[in-house]
């Protein structure tokens, strides 16, 4: 009798064990990271993904989870290189109860390498800031989300905000722009762009390129001291834009004439090049600083229970930091409109936050319930439009910290949006794919 | 001809800072005959260790001298656990061993320090100086002089070493045959431990040139692919050698880019320098300054 009793009640303690953990899983949705902490581009990597986890720590923390759903998630290292990138996605994809809801690889070489296996696979591909810029056209790629702002999109709003700076998009009439380039696919992304930029408003455009790493510019700056330029767009990358910073200073170029791509504005990129870096601006889709309700909001859950992800704490509120949270919130407001559909409180496959993603609104309103107001600009995604916003903020380098100095400034999508249809039409051709009827979607 | 001979003179200037790079690599290869793979890892390693040390809270002098310390640890360790166990083996195994000594010291680097991104002072300014300037109206950098005046002194010091020093020759006479020299008593795990620690100096050097230009970080690890097309014009076992190849290939690699880039789409000045190696390695294999090895068959 004794042992049935015991054996009655090890068998209910297990079944509850296993339901519990069942129940735990069943109320987990699994985020697989494709991070890269170590290599060339670590100090990039472990500030986007440190903010990224602080931001799903906060949620769990502080909200217990979206709706109850706790997030979870493992990082897999890839070095930022292509076949790890690959080997990450196929480790990641199956993890957790429902696989792998989203994949954010952070690399445009990543991003090319998987973009027909996402589609296979039907995992949503959220590149922000980065990757493909004819994926906005959501009737090609629908797998994929290019969101917020693309390269084409960034480079519009750089001639516009340059444009403000010489009192008018008129004024740029026989100006000339330097375009100083990562000789890379990244770095060519914004020629053609900016070429029907130049066309339409009237400026001159001298090309550039560096060659990768970038670690010498000698002689293109001389080059730009023979032009003398109006303005420079600094398109770089890694150790390029210190280096363009200081060649600037050695060649007496001001650097409240240059312009960086967001990938040239970050904390990592001014801080090296010392006092050759004051007066440098840069476009972004986030700014820096802690002064956010968001960011104080991680401080005060998640570092203050020595829970936070950022080994030094003094990276909390840098651009790659909040960037990372910028990367948090989408992924949490998109699965939070998917569980609308597909129901409050309980997990999600890929394809049903695929959905989420497709149709994210995150209006002024709703960028204030987040504490996220001026951190980064609203956006709509639709079936068709993929990128969702375009807005760029600039910021300028004080020799300590980044300061806001203009509003969102759109981009010139009445240009933008045909070349992105054009280019992606061009892909659907070459690789036989129906466009997907956006109307009969809704 | 003023912008030519601006070009001219930043190219002579840059070339020097590729010559810090290659010096190490004809350290360790003049010493034994191993090509060091590992030596622009070696760069980033000596850098990173020296402002993270400064950064807590160390003075220059004694942060210089502690880095330098953690090189000849580095030094001692890769002959003890990578080199010893392989004398008299091919010299391609060697080189294999120090591409994944590459790979080690990164990620110790990294792990150690982190992969934050740091900024170096080393309190000379990187602006054109102003009478040059108001003279002949050339743009020339303090800091790239500076450089230049530190690559001299270098080069003597390592000249004199290798010429007049017993270490110095018995190093050489490891180049040419280790077993003759371990036959003649030359000790050679000594050797091999002093030439480390040397390149290993050269790597601070040339870690503490570098990153004050552009800034601590992973990237000096590629100032290695700088080094390689003047080793193959300057020799491997020479140092002068690896000081002359540097200013031809700085100095005709930017010409290069600045006068022939545009033809052909500009960022040449990667490739030009290998180019222009690779055409001398059909005239000259042994380098400008290299030893010519001449076998009895």
């Amino acid at each position: 009798m004794k042992v049935k009793t015991i054996a009655l009640l090890v068998a209910a303690a297990a079944s509850a064990g296993v339901s519990g953990s069942v129940l735990a899983q069943a109320k987990e949705q699994f985020i697989g990271l494709p991070s890269y902490r170590v290599g060339p581009y670590a100090a990039g990597g472990s500030g986007i993904y440190g903010g990224w986890i602080d931001y799903m720590t906060l949620v769990n923390e502080r909200d217990g989870g979206i709706n109850g759903v706790k997030l979870t998630w493992e990082e897999c290292e890839t070095e930022y290189n292509n076949a790890r990138g690959v080997e990450c996605y196929e480790r990641l994809k199956k993890k957790g109860a429902t696989g792998n809801t989203t994949f954010q690889p952070l690399s445009t070489g990543i991003t090319y390498s998987v973009l027909d296996k996402v589609a296979q696979d039907k995992i949503p591909m959220v590149t922000i800031g980065y990757g493909r810029t004819d994926a906005a056209d959501g009737r090609v790629f629908p797998w994929v989300f290019p969101m917020i702002t693309t390269y084409w999109s960034q480079a519009t709003g750089m001639v516009k905000y340059i444009g403000q700076k010489e009192g008018g998009l008129d004024k740029l009439k026989g100006k000339k722009i330097v375009y100083l380039y990562h000789d890379s696919a990244f770095g060519k992304e914004g020629i053609p762009v900016l070429e029907k930029q130049a066309a339409k408003h009237g400026f001159n455009l001298k090309t550039i390129p560096v060659a990768h790493p970038g670690n010498e510019q000698q002689s293109q700056w001389l080059t730009i001291r023979q032009e003398k330029p109006d303005w420079v767009i600094l398109w770089g990358w890694g150790v390029m834009n210190p280096t363009a910073l200081k060649a600037a200073a050695k060649t007496g170029f001001p650097r409240e004439k240059m312009v960086g791509v967001w990938w040239s504005g970050a904390e990592e990129d001014t801080v090296p090049a010392g006092d050759a870096a004051k007066g440098f601006t840069a476009a972004g889709f986030n700014v820096a600083g802690t002064n956010y309700p968001v960011v104080k909001a991680i401080q005060d859950n998640v570092y203050k229970k020595n829970k936070g992800n950022m080994e030094d704490k003094s990276r909390v509120g840098s651009i790659y930091y909040n960037r990372g949270v910028v990367h948090g919130i989408i992924t949490v407001e998109a699965i939070r409109v998917a569980q609308e559909k597909f129901g409050k409180g309980k997990p999600l496959t890929a394809e049903q936050a695929r959905w989420g993603f497709e149709h994210l609104h995150i209006d002024a309103k709703r960028l204030k319930e987040l504490g996220a107001e001026g951190f980064m600009p609203d956006l709509a995604i639709t079936c068709a439009d993929h990128e969702g916003s375009g807005k760029v903020k600039f910021q300028q380098w004080d020799g300590k910290a980044w300061k806001v100095v203009s509003d969102w400034v759109d981009a010139d999508k009445e240009m933008v949006r045909p070349m992105i249809e054009e280019s992606a039409g061009k892909y659907a051709k070459e690789k036989g794919l129906t466009l997907r009827d956006c109307a009969k979607e809704g | 001809m003023q912008f030519f001979f601006e070009v001219l003179i930043g190219g002579l200037l840059s070339g020097v800072m590729y010559s810090f790079v290659a010096l190490g690599f004809v350290l360790i290869y003049k010493a034994s005959g191993v090509f060091n793979f590992a030596q622009g890892a070696m760069v980033f390693f000596a850098a990173l260790t020296f402002v993270g040390i400064q950064e807590m809270g160390a003075p220059f002098w004694l942060a210089l001298i502690l880095a330098f310390g953690a090189m000849v640890l580095l030094g001692m360790a890769t002959e003890r656990i990578v080199l010893r166990p392989l004398v008299n083996q091919p010299h391609i195994t060697l080189f294999m061993a120090t591409i994944g000594l590459t790979f080690f010291v990164e990620g110790l680097a990294q792990g150690i320090w982190g992969s934050t991104v740091r900024g170096l002072d080393l309190g000379i300014q990187d602006e054109p100086i102003e009478w040059l300037m108001d003279k002949a109206g050339i743009l020339v950098s303090s800091f790239d002089l500076f450089a230049a005046g530190v690559a001299a002194a270098l080069v003597t010091l390592l000249a004199l070493f290798f010429q007049y020093t017993r270490v110095g020759r018995a190093l050489r006479a490891v180049a040419d045959d280790h077993q003759a020299a371990l036959s003649i008593g030359i000790p050679l795990q000594n050797i091999w431990r002093i030439v480390w620690a040397v390149a290993g100096f050269v790597a601070l050097v040339a870690g503490l040139l570098w990153g004050a230009r552009n800034g601590v970080q992973f990237a000096l690890t590629f100032t290695a692919l700088k080094a390689l097309p003047v080793l193959i014009l300057g020799g491997f076992t020479s140092v002068p050698g690896a000081i002359v190849g540097g200013l031809i290939i700085g100095s005709t690699e930017k010409l290069a880019e600045v006068y022939l880039g545009g033809y052909v789409g500009g960022g040449i000045d990667s490739w030009f320098p290998y180019v222009m190696a690779l055409a001398f390695l059909l005239v000259r294999p042994e380098g400008l300054f290299g030893e010519k090895h001449i076998d009895r068959v």
